[in-house]
């Protein structure tokens, strides 16, 4: 069922090439069943046959969606760039009815732990209740927060605060 | 007798007065008083302990260390070099030479002497000595297990320092902390115990889970933490006797900065659900949960003051994060901090006088104390990130932990544990194997 339609596979080469240039499904930490072919800058006038990401993996929200939104410094609110991604992700929950996921809160080290904790929480739920909005089922959706404990950038610095105050969907 | 003891605590009180009147004088300001400056501690004598048998050797030898270094530590007492010793006390019975002490600038002198009866418990009899009075200001027997050797020399530095200060110490007590180790993307975390030493430390889970701010109960050998047990976030118990460890309640979304009740029967945590932050209450032996706090804010980090009647908790309520009051039922919320900057973490004192806190001013995050109406605020050290003050149980001594910043490929992010006294004085880093942060310490061990 997954490849029957042309204009999938066809999409799964586009995608595939975007990949490289995203981020890669590491910081994800369930990137097991991703096996993408060596795509080069240029394509080869010749067909070449690569193998996408699983669609409906962790990997392939990666590759196609994007697994994160961001925040400003003690924000929980979406920004419009953030809701225009957590669209994408209920419009790709859709495509993959059976997937559930856990939405992760995160924050960056300039608070206490405890605050953190909380302001985390509220990060993943402002994507939840936005999710549910658009009819994504809540049973689908579980809400986890690490607070500051698990950094996406290391460093001390403002560019990797921007990009540690986030909200990380997680296929489960 | 009685006087000389006066005058020792006379003295110590003059040492820790005139940072008390800075706090009696800022009253309803802003004062930032991190100013250092030195403390004259009392010189004491404390030779290697009389051996009974050579079977106690070792003992007679370590406990003298373990009382000095105690001393030292906290500030007040400074140890005679036992190098410039004229003579080494050989019978506990025999009154000291005094002027033997006196040309070396000693105050006090302990003598001891360890023992090893029939029974093969450690046995240890010590006098403390007033050089100027010439008299005993205290003698005590103390007996344990011979592996106990380390809480028998607390105790005795315990009762050292409560006899020259007048306050109750605080060496014979324990420090569960959360001790940490990898790169800052993936910490692991282990909850860990220690003498308030760093001595006979323990890690008491294996990291496989995430755990973060672990508290002693009052009453019992327990510890209440946050464990990422099944990546659900949840407050557990852990039975520091039998290594169990229980989740408490059944709640549909994330517990976390749990804290026992004076009394020990309860534990007050945070229940995040659906975007919102509240504080309950869990009744330990009937296992029901009170909500105390109702508003849309995030409402965390509670502590309850040393009579269970209130909690002083963090709320963002009024737009930023702060510090507030209120019965322990939910009720009565006063706003307490209304300095500049961001309040969290707050801990009420045992002698429930003052409320440490988190402050976060102007990119630095300090730890200061406050008194229970707000004012008086003192801000005791800085950083680029210190943070979640616990109190010794007298009162007098704070620990904390201190990170340092990290650059992009995960150099720096180092933390550790460090001690202040309430002055703001004495700040000295408790050594743990690997890095620690999150400390609670407990009661004193009975």
């Amino acid at each position: 069922m997954r490849l029957k339609l042309p204009i999938m596979i066809a999409a799964a080469f586009v995608l595939a090439a975007c990949s490289t240039a995203s981020e890669e499904a590491a910081n994800s930490g369930s990137s097991g069943a991703a096996d993408t072919a060596a795509v080069q800058a240029t394509p080869d006038p010749q067909v070449s046959r690569s193998t996408g990401p699983e669609p409906g993996s962790q990997a392939d929200l990666v590759a196609n969606v994007g697994d994160r939104v961001f925040f400003e410094f003690d924000k929980f609110s979406l920004k419009p760039e953030s809701r225009a991604a957590v669209e994408r992700w209920s419009a790709w929950l859709k495509t993959y009815p059976n997937v559930t996921v856990t939405l992760e809160g995160h924050a960056d080290e300039r608070g206490t732990r405890e605050y953190n904790l909380a302001l985390g929480e509220r990060r993943a739920n402002a994507a939840r209740e936005y999710m549910v909005s658009l009819g994504i089922d809540p049973n689908r959706l579980r809400v986890v927060s690490f607070g500051k404990e698990r950094p996406a950038v290391i460093g001390s610095t403002d560019t990797a605060y921007s990009q540690n105050r986030r909200s990380v969907l997680a296929v489960n | 007798m009685k006087t000389i003891t006066k005058a020792y605590r006379v003295l110590i009180l003059a040492l820790i007065l005139p940072a008390l009147q800075i706090a009696g004088a800022a009253r309803a300001e802003l004062v930032i008083d991190i100013t250092r400056g030195n403390v004259e501690p009392l010189p004491i004598a404390i030779p290697a302990f009389i051996e009974a048998k050579p079977e106690a050797a070792r003992y007679a030898k370590d406990i003298a260390a373990v009382v000095t270094a105690d001393l030292e530590r906290s500030g007040l007492f400074t140890a005679v070099d036992p190098r410039a010793f004229i003579e080494t006390p050989t019978d506990l019975f025999v009154r000291p030479n005094f002027n033997n002490w006196r040309v070396l600038n000693a105050q006090a002198l302990v003598v001891g002497r360890a023992d090893i009866p029939a029974d093969g418990q450690l046995r240890v009899e010590f006098r403390l000595w007033d050089i100027f009075s010439q008299q005993a200001l205290s003698g005590v027997t103390l007996t344990t297990v011979q592996t106990n050797w380390r809480s028998l020399a607390h105790k005795i530095a315990d009762e050292i320092y409560e006899r020259i200060t007048g306050e109750s110490s605080y060496f014979d007590t324990r420090v569960v902390y959360i001790s940490e180790t990898g790169p800052p993307d993936a910490r692991i975390k282990r909850l860990s115990i220690m003498d308030a030493d760093g001595a006979r430390h323990q890690f008491l889970t294996d990291g496989s889970n995430l755990v973060l701010t672990p508290r002693f109960s009052t009453t019992s050998q327990e510890i209440t933490y946050l464990s990422y047990e099944n990546n659900q976030p949840r407050v557990y118990l852990y039975n520091i006797n039998t290594g169990e460890q229980e989740v408490l309640g059944d709640f549909p979304g994330m517990t976390f900065a749990p804290r026992f009740s004076p009394d020990g029967n309860s534990v007050i945590m945070s229940l995040a659900e659906q975007g919102n932050t509240d504080i309950h209450v869990m009744d330990l032996r009937t296992r029901q949960v009170k909500r105390l706090t109702r508003n849309p804010a995030i409402d965390t980090a509670p502590s309850f003051s040393p009579d269970g009647r209130r909690v002083v908790f963090e709320s963002d309520r009024g737009g930023s994060q702060q510090l507030y009051i209120m019965s322990a039922a939910g009720e009565g919320v006063q706003r307490i901090s209304f300095g500049q900057g961001r309040y969290g973490t707050p801990v009420w004192s045992p002698r429930g006088d003052l409320i440490a806190f988190t402050k976060i001013y102007q990119g630095a995050f300090h730890i200061g104390v406050m008194r229970t109406d707000g004012s008086g605020e003192r801000l005791l050290t800085k950083g680029f990130l210190v943070e979640g003050p616990t109190w010794a149980p007298n009162g007098r001594v704070l620990m904390f932990y201190r990170q340092t910043p990290s650059d992009a490929v995960g150099k720096g992010g180092e933390s550790r544990l460090f001690s202040i006294d309430l002055t703001g004085f004495n700040e000295r880093e408790v050594i743990t194997p690997l890095d620690g942060s999150d400390p609670a310490w407990s009661p004193l061990v009975p």
